[in-house]
C-alpha cells in the first residue's frame, strides 16, 4: 500500500493541473451575480434624444451584451445574436462600449441590429460599473433587475444552448 | 576652444534634463499615491501586469478613475472598495483574509505542519528500531557465502 502513495499524490496533482489547464483565466467570477444590475441612463445610438436605463426593463428577463464596433470577436457572435433576436423572446440590449470612432450606427444599419436597444457608453464608465474587462461580455438580468449570470467572450450556439437557455428558463423568460 | 565646446555641450544637455524633470501628472502627490496604489492592483486585461504598469486602455481608464476619486478626497480603502465591488477580489494582488481564502493563507503552514509530522514520525520509528539479533550460525553462513564468491 505504502509504495502507492507517491503515485496517488502524483495523480491528484495531475488532476488539479489538468483542470486548471482547461479553465478560462478570463472567466473572472463576477461580484454582481445575485446583486442588482447597476443603474445608468445613457442615450441610445442613432437617436440622442432617446435614452435607455435598466429600470425600463423591470418585469422582464433580459440579456445585456457588451460589444463595440472595434471588437473583432463581437463580429463572431453577431450572426448568432441576429438569429436569437428572431427565434426567441428575450430582448437583447447591446451596450456600445467605448465607441470612440462613432461607428456603431453605421455598422448596425449595414449588418443589421439584433438589439432591442443600444445604449451608448462612450466614456466606458457604465462598462466599468458592470465590471467589464473586455468585449464581448454578456449578462443575464432577471425580472427584478438582479444580475443572474455573466458570460465572458463570444457566444457560440453551444454556449447559448448549454449556459443561457437553462438559465433563462429557470428565470421564467 | 575647449571651454566653447564645453558650453556647447552644456547647452545641449541642459534643456533635455530640464524636460525630463517635469512631472507627468497634474498633481504629483496624487500621481504618486495613484501609482503606489495601482502597483498593488491587477490589470484585468493583461492579468500578469499591475494596473500601474499596463498599457491596456481599460487600465488607463481605471487609473484615471483612481486619480479622479483621489482628487475628490477618497482614501485608498475607498478606492479599493470601488474596484472590488466591480471586479471582485481578483483585482487585488494581495488576497484579503476571509473564510474563502483561509486555505490560501494557512495552506503553507498546513503543509509545513504536515511535513514536520511526517518527519517526526519517521525519526521516531527509526529510533525505536531494534537491532536484529544475529546468531553464530547466520554469521558463519554469511562468511561461507563470501568465501565462495572469491
Amino acid at each position: 500500500m505504502k509504495r502507492w502513495i507517491p503515485l496517488i499524490v502524483f495523480l491528484v496533482l495531475v488532476g488539479f493541473f489538468a483542470k486548471g489547464l482547461f479553465l478560462n483565466p478570463r472567466e473572472v467570477p463576477s461580484p454582481f451575480i445575485g446583486k442588482s444590475a447597476p443603474a445608468f441612463t445613457l442615450p441610445v445610438v442613432g437617436d440622442a434624444n432617446t435614452s435607455f436605463s435598466p429600470a425600463d426593463m423591470k418585469g422582464k428577463v433580459w440579456v445585456m451584451n457588451v460589444w463595440a464596433p472595434w471588437c473583432v470577436s463581437c463580429r463572431q457572435e453577431h450572426g448568432l445574436l441576429m438569429a436569437l433576436a428572431q427565434s426567441q423572446p428575450v430582448p437583447i440590449v447591446g451596450l456600445n462600449w467605448k465607441d470612440k470612432d462613432r461607428e456603431a450606427a453605421q455598422l448596425l444599419s449595414d449588418q443589421g441590429s439584433p438589439y432591442f436597444a443600444v445604449p451608448d457608453d462612450l466614456s466606458g464608465k457604465v462598462g466599468i460599473d458592470y465590471g467589464v474587462t473586455g468585449t464581448p461580455e454578456t449578462y443575464v438580468i432577471d425580472k427584478g433587475g438582479i444580475v443572474r449570470m455573466k458570460h465572458v467572450g463570444p457566444i457560440s450556439p453551444d454556449i447559448w444552448k448549454e449556459k443561457f437557455e437553462p438559465k433563462l428558463k429557470e428565470l421564467g423568460a | 576652444m575647449k571651454s566653447l565646446l564645453f558650453a556647447l555641450m552644456l547647452a545641449l544637455v541642459l534643456p533635455a534634463s530640464a524636460e525630463e524633470a517635469t512631472p507627468v501628472g497634474e498633481d504629483p502627490v496624487i500621481e504618486q499615491r495613484m501609482i503606489k496604489l495601482s502597483e498593488e492592483l491587477r490589470c484585468l486585461v493583461c492579468q500578469n501586469e499591475s494596473l500601474a504598469g499596463s498599457h491596456a486602455e481599460l487600465a488607463e481608464d481605471l487609473r484615471q478613475e483612481i486619480r479622479v476619486q483621489m482628487k475628490a478626497g477618497k482614501d485608498d480603502k475607498e478606492v479599493i472598495d470601488y474596484l472590488t465591488t466591480r471586479y471582485g477580489d481578483f483585482v487585488l494582488y494581495r488576497p484579503p483574509f476571509k473564510p474563502l481564502t483561509m486555505l490560501l493563507w494557512f495552506g503553507p503552514a498546513l503543509f509545513l505542519a504536515l511535513g514536520a509530522g511526517i518527519w517526526y514520525f519517521t525519526l521516531n520509528k527509526r529510533r525505536n528500531l531494534k537491532e536484529t539479533p544475529v546468531d553464530e550460525k547466520q554469521l558463519a553462513a554469511a562468511a561461507h557465502l563470501l568465501e565462495d564468491n572469491k
